[in-house]
């Protein structure tokens, strides 16, 4: 049990500031492990920055780092993301 | 320009003197807990720190090695990057240069690397002659998963996402390499005195 | 601004080009202080779509950094900012094709409040039914509507799971969300499931659902952190 983890809705207002349209239900594929999910239920994790990832092999999909006017993403995790702007 | 919310404080303190706070950091009597991913659970009969890299020959410590060691209880003050400072923690743990002790080398940068996989690089003029050590309590307590137990790198004079939860070992490196936030925005060395948050600054 | 339990409030807000908001979504609340210092968190919107104001319910947590402004200092004409709506994943779908169960602990009842009201403000038929999980009768946000809304028939269902105390007289659940109980209180045919609340209710319920079978796909989660709020 992971006291701290959230899902892909607490990223949302963050990923608004960079993508054009909903993130939450543009679906992700993982990397690491193939599988293919709504960004609304990756795993998240709020640390020095934010982290995405995948809910089923735990794999970093995404990084993001704010200092409030420049967001450095880092997007190795995510083979492919579909989403409709 | 944001809104200012009136009668809006939070909770930090403003009666610590102000030569102990670095610039842009807010006092806090909370242990704030952050972090990157699922808290790791290594058994402790599995848990073990290694020396690895640039070296004369790799060195590894057991729990029950490490614990050995001649250890150090220091008080030192801790700053977050995300703006909460922390002072006068009291951690106890085994100095790095201890377990770099008759290490040869000829690097001159670190990486730290954790369970879970986390990295983060450091000079290693920086975690010599007392400034690091491999920490295993907090606040005389063994040091909670949530907070890296089973042990974390401390590294008090930069900010606190060089101090590695869950640490595993340190890896020699010739060459500098970006660990996991240095690499996406955060600041390539970190002193909270410059702040040197994030890149550029 | 109106209390709904002694912890419990919520604001109600004028928001300037407000582009409306679909039930279960969420707004970022940033305070800025007179010196600069700025906290942020996540509120669920409890209100429908449509209305003239958004609603937030805010839990005040002892010690927190954001909630007990909300709840205790904040008073009308006051002003933060606010980001969003945000969250298309986790909102109200009137047509699952089966029926929807909404599993809310503690203030993660809120967005499923907002579910409730739009479904009522749109008729919806579809058949749903709310488990809430709460420490007490008194700690039951929005216990009045809660109740009146389920004596409306429409097809909404309440079931209310008490765990530290109940009134004289309970003939209710009066232990932690486990699997027996979901058994005994998610749909047939459930179709659809929105569990939101503190992260430690929300895994022991979703390990619980999906150990009864039901598929991983369609249970969507918003966990709300460690202590929820």
């Amino acid at each position: 049990m992971e006291a701290l983890r959230l899902d892909g809705n607490a990223a949302a207002g963050l990923l608004s500031e960079v993508f054009v349209g909903e993130m939450t239900t543009a679906v992700g594929t993982c990397d690491g492990c193939g599988s293919a999910e709504p960004v609304g239920a990756v795993h998240v994790y709020l640390g020095a920055g934010t982290v995405l990832r995948c809910p089923h092999c735990e794999a970093v999909v995404m990084k993001v780092v704010s200092d409030g006017e420049r967001i450095w993403m880092d997007l190795r995790g995510l083979r492919t993301l579909e989403l409709v702007p | 320009m944001p809104i200012i919310s009136r009668g809006f404080k939070g909770r930090r303190r403003d009666d610590a003197p102000r030569d102990r706070v670095p610039p842009g950091q807010y006092v806090t009597d909370d242990f704030p807990v952050l972090s990157a991913g699922p808290t790791p659970h290594t058994p402790l009969d599995q848990w073990d720190f290694t020396i690895v890299g640039e070296v004369d020959e790799r060195r590894r410590w057991s729990w029950d090695e490490l614990r050995a060691l001649p250890s150090e209880t220091i008080t030192v003050d801790i700053s977050c990057v995300t703006k909460w400072t922390k002072l006068d923690t009291v951690w106890e743990g085994v100095p790095v240069d201890t377990l770099l002790e008759g290490v040869e080398t000829s690097a001159e940068y670190l990486t730290a690397f954790c369970d879970g996989g986390y990295t983060t690089n450091l000079p290693l003029a920086d975690v010599t002659d007392g400034q690091a050590w491999v920490a295993y309590s907090y606040d005389g307590e063994p040091l909670e998963p949530e907070h890296g137990g089973a042990a974390r790198l401390l590294v008090p004079h930069l900010y606190f996402w060089k101090s590695a939860k869950w640490v595993r070992g340190l890896r020699l490196t010739a060459t500098d390499e970006p660990g996991f936030w240095e690499s996406n925005g955060y600041h390539n060395y970190g002193d909270p005195w410059k702040e040197q948050r994030y890149w550029g600054d | 601004m109106w209390p709904e339990t002694d912890r419990v409030k919520t604001l109600a807000l004028d928001v300037a080009d407000w582009p409306g908001h679909r039930a279960g979504q969420h707004v970022d609340v940033r305070l800025t202080a007179d010196d600069g210092y700025q906290a942020q968190r996540s509120y669920s919107i409890a209100s429908a779509a449509g209305g003239p104001r958004v609603e937030l319910t805010v839990e005040r947590i002892d010690d927190g950094e954001v909630s007990p402004y909300l709840t205790e200092e904040a008073h009308t004409g006051d002003r933060f900012e606010l980001r969003g709506p945000v969250g298309g994943y986790f909102v109200w779908d009137p047509d699952p094709h089966g029926g929807v169960l909404l599993v809310g602990g503690g203030s993660g009842v809120v967005p499923l409040m907002a579910m409730i009201r739009q479904r009522a403000a749109n008729h919806d038929a579809v058949p749903t039914r709310l488990l809430y999980s709460a420490r007490s009768w008194e700690d039951v946000i929005y216990r009045d509507e809660l109740e009146r809304s389920r004596n409306h028939g429409e097809g909404l269902e309440i079931v209310f799971t008490l765990t530290r105390e109940q009134p004289p007289g309970w003939t209710g659940y009066s232990r932690r969300v486990d699997r027996e109980l979901l058994s005994e209180v998610a749909p047939t045919e459930l179709a659809l499931t929105f569990l939101c609340g503190p992260t430690p209710f929300v895994e022991a319920v979703a390990e619980s659902l999906v150990g009864l079978g039901h598929a991983p796909s369609r249970i969507k989660i918003e966990r709300f952190g460690p202590t929820g709020g």
